[in-house]
């Protein structure tokens, strides 16, 4: 079928009020009657048992509703489940000890945030300070403090897999190459911080939240089992708009827990907006990673295995998802290369800092640092260009789909030609031409690579490889992504879509009408697509939501197939009428067509018409032309089997990037003189879009290399709670990337799309990172690389 | 990021304002375009009682190019002071560091006298009185008085300026003739604070060179007599008396280098415009 619209890239239908500052917001919306306004005083200590807290002052206060403490909501909530089970009791507020700096302590309700704020100065915490564990590694010491006594240790997960037969790779290699990395902690950063507004209904003992969480709706069931009541009757509805989330909005999930306790207790509606500092503090962060990652390599720079050991921080509690962060990647470990064997070795730690969530990239980055650093090493001891061993290892495209060691179907792609592809319109040649010029003339001058697997459409299982064989046999299988879309037409002919995808800006309206624009043959104005989402109201599932890049592989496939659907009823409606195949209608330019016979025909305003007001005269074997909700899940999408072995995601996209930097002789500052970022992200829906995604993956990537990092001192005081001490990169700091394209329809999802959002924050840090290594004549360097940094090296190195 | 409640005098006239210092005196701030107040208040660092608001006072709204110095009064924006045209001119220093100061919507809000009060110790105006000199106008119910660049900034957010006093107006002096002039800084981002700023003059005798970000006020040196082919030792020692802050951007030793090679390649920069003019 030939697209008029997917493919393109009209305007996008959320843009006017954006442009012109009329967008949405939770900040925007009308309160609720009698709303109370909420503060969160917060943990100055990384940690300290609570010996007491004397809120009296604060109640005095005029215009102060209540205080809430940890002990009223443990009273009224259970701990949050997590995938892992252990004995660490996880509230959406301290009990009887803080844990890391910005936890909170108390809730103050009052009539606006002002006061609220006055008030919490006037509370008394009683702390009794206790040394805190902070880097992850010594966090393992016999001696560390321990965060969770019952726990016994920092340790709350340790697993080991073994795939083909690494022992003998290793036997038989040529060369073993190992790298060990420190991976810091990041935050995306949404322009729009968390925000909410939550009710209790006492008389049908229902929570009602209204707030910008983007999903997993997985987690949906989590808040309302600590919240003690079925899921039913804890509505969640999201806002028309949200500014920015990029996985982090994923957080919001514990306060809308605490505020909905708090609703009740103060018998109230209470509205909560989260301040920069708040954000930058507590609303969660990309985990931090230490790995140790060995391979086997041949005399050519063939790799034969790979062994990894990581140790996983997720600060001072296992917050659901997590360690979705260490698992998701579990599929993919070999990244895009054909390497059989694969040991791997995890372990995850809590230590006194921000427990970590979703964040852009989610695991990537992580993964990829080491990885590709260790790639670029291997061609320093075969003595062979970085770029002939990605060649080199690449998986070929007669080897699609794929099968990774840990059970990964990479399921289609041809790497090897997107990477000629990339180097000859990136002009490869003569960025190398540049690299010599650049030197002979002294300055420091490096190139980088990095080539990257964009695992898309999360497997709703793939969290529960953490578990053993046995453990997962107890919990029952888990495994698949349902993505949702309805479809209806009204009786003058307008097309209704609603979507569970809750998009923060990216423009899934505009595309989910170009998608049912071509599914109807009507033009993409027709079609009006909404994209807020009630739990109470609307179709959904534990997989809706935004994350894994799964809108347009999954929620537009959902709703191609539910539009294709209705349009197989719509053209039985047709072939009744004018007694003739069904098969044999076209829907193009508003109509309805007998292919064969251009007289024959309607316009799909009167058909849909039809369906309404004469339902009486419809065939009777047809269900109704009406609407047409359509749940879509990947069958590739399976639990874990016996084996360990997981397909983490229904579609993986492919990445190669390469750059060219010159690094400030006096400043140590990286100048990015080029960046090339080539994406196989399957059929592109909207071209334009993709390359905002692209360069805005960029942007994260770059800010994580370059500059930020959630920085705590040894003793686990927190050092960057503002955007002085936080910076991140502006238009000013961030080049405009060149976008490679190449579409390979993936034979997984309906459209053949795959994802992209996440592709090139994943990809640059490391590839930033081989650059500057490169420059500086280094086997490896640590992230961010700040400035003071480089220079501490150039003048150590007299370079 | 709440500022606690806080008592607002928009002064309609100058008299007011002073008769606002007067009474409350270090419980009142004075704001004007609150570009570095503002923040503060909201993270509750500063509380007053009272915030005197001088942005109605037009009087204070006044420009002066004069033979003997550049002159802006205390309403004048960053924005407004860096689009006159006589400044290329009348002091050239400022013409070429003024960009660098926090991004054009801050520089319409913020003003010249504002940040000079702020005393910041890594801002750039703080730095550029400094080295070219000049003076401050400090006005109260009590009189009015002159204070010297030199005196003027005596540590991180702290000026000479009394509790009752409002900075009234504030005058760069004239560049010597035939003076060169440079400016150099190193910040992470575009329009950030700097982690070590340089500013140069180069005249007949030699050479002042400032620095900001080095230590709790701008550190400004004399070199009489500077030939270029010695300004490379003399910035070697001079840097090596410095005791520059840490802090997880840049510590001591990066603040260090970049004094010397910094600053080297601004002195070098003034003298060789010098010689150009």
């Amino acid at each position: 079928m030939a697209f008029r619209h997917i493919g393109t890239s009209p305007e996008r239908v959320e843009d006017a009020a954006l442009l012109t500052g009329r967008g949405r917001f939770m900040d925007d919306l009308p309160v609720p009657a009698g709303a109370l306004h909420a503060a969160i005083l917060r943990s100055p200590h990384p940690h300290a048992d609570i010996r007491g807290i004397d809120a009296a002052a604060a109640l005095a206060l005029p215009g102060v509703a209540a205080v809430v403490t940890g002990e009223h909501v443990k009273a009224l909530t259970r701990p949050f489940l997590v995938g892992v089970r252990s004995p660490i009791d996880h509230y959406p507020i301290a009990v009887d000890r803080a844990r890391y700096v910005g936890e909170p302590v108390a809730v103050v309700l009052a009539r606006d945030r002002y006061v609220a704020e006055d008030a919490m100065e006037l509370i008394d915490v009683d702390y009794a300070p206790l040394d805190a564990a902070v880097d992850p590694v010594q966090a393992m010491d016999a001696d560390a403090p321990v965060l969770h006594t019952a726990n016994g240790s920092n340790l709350v997960s340790e697993r080991t897999f073994d795939y083909g037969d690494v022992e003998q790779a290793f036997a038989a290699a040529a060369h073993v190459v190992s790298i060990e990395t420190v991976f810091p902690r990041s935050l995306a950063s949404p322009i729009e911080c968390f925000g909410l507004i939550a009710e209790y209904d006492p008389h049908e003992d229902v929570y009602d939240v209204l707030t910008h969480f983007q999903g997993p709706f997985a987690i949906q069931p989590v808040m309302a089992m600590a919240l003690q009541v079925p899921s039913s009757r804890l509505r969640i509805r999201t806002p028309p708009d949200s500014g920015g989330s990029f996985g982090v909005k994923q957080g919001v999930a514990p306060y809308a827990v605490l505020m909905a306790v708090a609703a009740r207790i103060a018998k109230r509606p209470v509205k909560w907006i989260e301040d920069r500092m708040e954000h930058l503090t507590a609303a969660g962060s990309a985990t931090n990673r230490v790995s140790t990652l060995e391979a086997a390599v041949m005399a050519d720079g063939k790799v034969t295995a790979l062994r990894w050991d990581q140790i996983e921080d997720v600060g001072a509690y296992l917050k659901a998802p997590e360690p979705a962060t260490l698992y998701r990647m579990h599929t993919c470990m070999t990244g895009a290369y054909d390497i059989p064997n694969l040991a791997i070795r995890n372990r995850v730690v809590v230590t006194n800092k921000t427990p970590t969530g979703l964040n852009r990239g989610f695991g990537g980055p992580q993964v990829y640092f080491p990885l590709e650093q260790l790639m670029r090493k291997i061609g320093g001891v075969v003595g062979r260009d970085p770029l002939s061993i990605i060649r080199r290892n690449l998986v070929a495209p007669s080897r699609m789909p794929y099968k990774t060691p840990s059970g990964g179907v990479l399921d289609s792609g041809d790497y090897g030609a997107l990477v000629e592809q990339a180097l000859l319109e990136g002009n490869f040649a003569d960025l190398e031409n540049a690299r010599q010029r650049a030197r002979r003339a002294g300055k420091l001058y490096g190139i980088g690579y990095a080539a990257c697997i964009e695992p898309t459409i999360s497997n709703m299982g793939y969290i529960t490889t953490v578990l053993s064989r046995q453990e997962r046999e107890r919990a029952g299988p888990k495994g698949g992504a349902q993505a949702t879309a309805t479809v209806a037409v009204d009786p003058l002919g307008g097309v209704n879509v609603s979507i569970s995808s809750t998009p923060q800006g990216q423009g899934h309206r505009t595309v989910i009408g170009q998608v049912v624009a071509d599914a109807l043959g009507v033009a993409p104005d027709v079609v009006r697509v909404n994209a807020e989402l009630d739990t109470g109201r609307d179709p959904w599932s534990i997989a809706s939501g935004n994350y894994s890049c799964r809108f347009a592989g999954a929620v537009a496939g959902a709703a191609w197939r539910a539009a294709g659907e209705l349009r197989t009823r719509l053209a039985r409606v047709a072939a009744a009428k004018f007694d003739c195949p069904a098969e044999l209608f076209d829907f193009r330019d508003g109509k309805i067509i007998h292919r064969e016979n251009a007289n024959i025909g309607i316009d799909f305003k009167r058909l849909a018409g039809e369906s309404h007001w004469a339902a009486a005269t419809l065939p009777s074997d047809l269900p109704q032309a009406l609407s047409v909700t359509e749940f879509w899940s990947p069958d590739v999408l399976q639990p874990p089997d016996d084996e360990d072995r997981i397909n983490g995601s229904a579609a993986y996209g492919f990445i190669f990037d390469f750059c060219g930097v010159e690094i400030d002789r006096m400043t140590g500052q990286v100048k990015i003189d080029r960046y090339i970022s080539a994406h196989d992200a399957g059929r592109l829906l909207h071209p334009a879009m993709a390359d905002g995604q692209s360069q805005g993956g960029f942007a994260h990537g770059l800010g994580a290399a370059l500059m930020e990092e959630l920085a705590y001192d040894a003793d686990g005081g927190f050092l960057s709670a503002s955007l002085a001490d936080y910076p991140m990169p502006t238009a000013c700091e961030t080049p405009s990337v060149q976008i490679v394209h190449r579409e390979t329809a993936s034979p997984v999802t309906p459209l053949g799309a795959k994802g992209i959002g996440e592709g090139t924050t994943m990809s640059a840090p490391v590839c930033l990172a081989n650059a500057v290594a490169d420059a500086l004549g280094l086997e490896q360097i640590d992230l961010p690389l700040r400035p003071a940094k480089l220079a501490a090296i150039i003048e150590a190195r007299r370079l | 990021m709440k500022p606690a409640a806080f008592n607002y005098i928009r002064a309609e006239t100058l008299d007011e304002a002073l008769d606002a210092l007067a009474e409350y005196g270090e419980d009142a701030r004075v704001i004007a375009g609150g570009q570095s107040l503002g923040p503060m208040l909201n993270m509750r660092l500063a509380a007053p009682d009272v915030l005197v608001d001088i942005m109605g006072l037009k009087d204070l709204d006044r420009i002066e190019f004069a033979d003997d110095g550049a002159m802006a009064a205390a309403c004048v924006t960053q924005a407004r002071f860096m689009g006159r045209l006589e400044l290329r001119r009348a002091q050239p220093l400022l013409h070429e560091a003024m960009p660098w100061i926090g991004h054009v919507q801050t520089r319409s809000r913020g003003t010249i006298c504002g940040s000079l009060a702020n005393a910041d110790p890594a801002a750039e105006l703080p730095l550029l009185l400094a080295t070219v000199g000049g003076a401050v106008i400090a006005q109260s119910k009590r009189g009015q008085r002159a204070i010297a660049a030199a005196d003027f900034f005596q540590g991180m957010f702290e000026t000479a300026l009394g509790d009752d006093e409002l900075l009234l107006a504030a005058k760069f002096a004239a560049p010597k003739p035939s003076s060169g002039v440079a400016f150099r800084e190193m910040a992470e981002r575009h329009g950030d604070f700097a982690i070590v700023a340089a500013a140069a003059v180069a005249d007949a005798d030699g050479v002042t060179l400032g620095l900001g970000g080095i230590d709790a006020q701008p550190v400004v040196t004399r070199f009489d007599g500077l030939l270029a082919r010695d300004a490379k030792a003399a910035l070697t020692d001079h840097a090596k008396t410095l005791d520059p802050q840490s802090d997880p951007k840049a510590d001591a030793a990066y603040r260090r280098r970049l004094a010397r090679e910094l600053g080297l390649e601004t002195v070098l920069k003034a003298m060789e415009r010098r010689h150009a003019v």
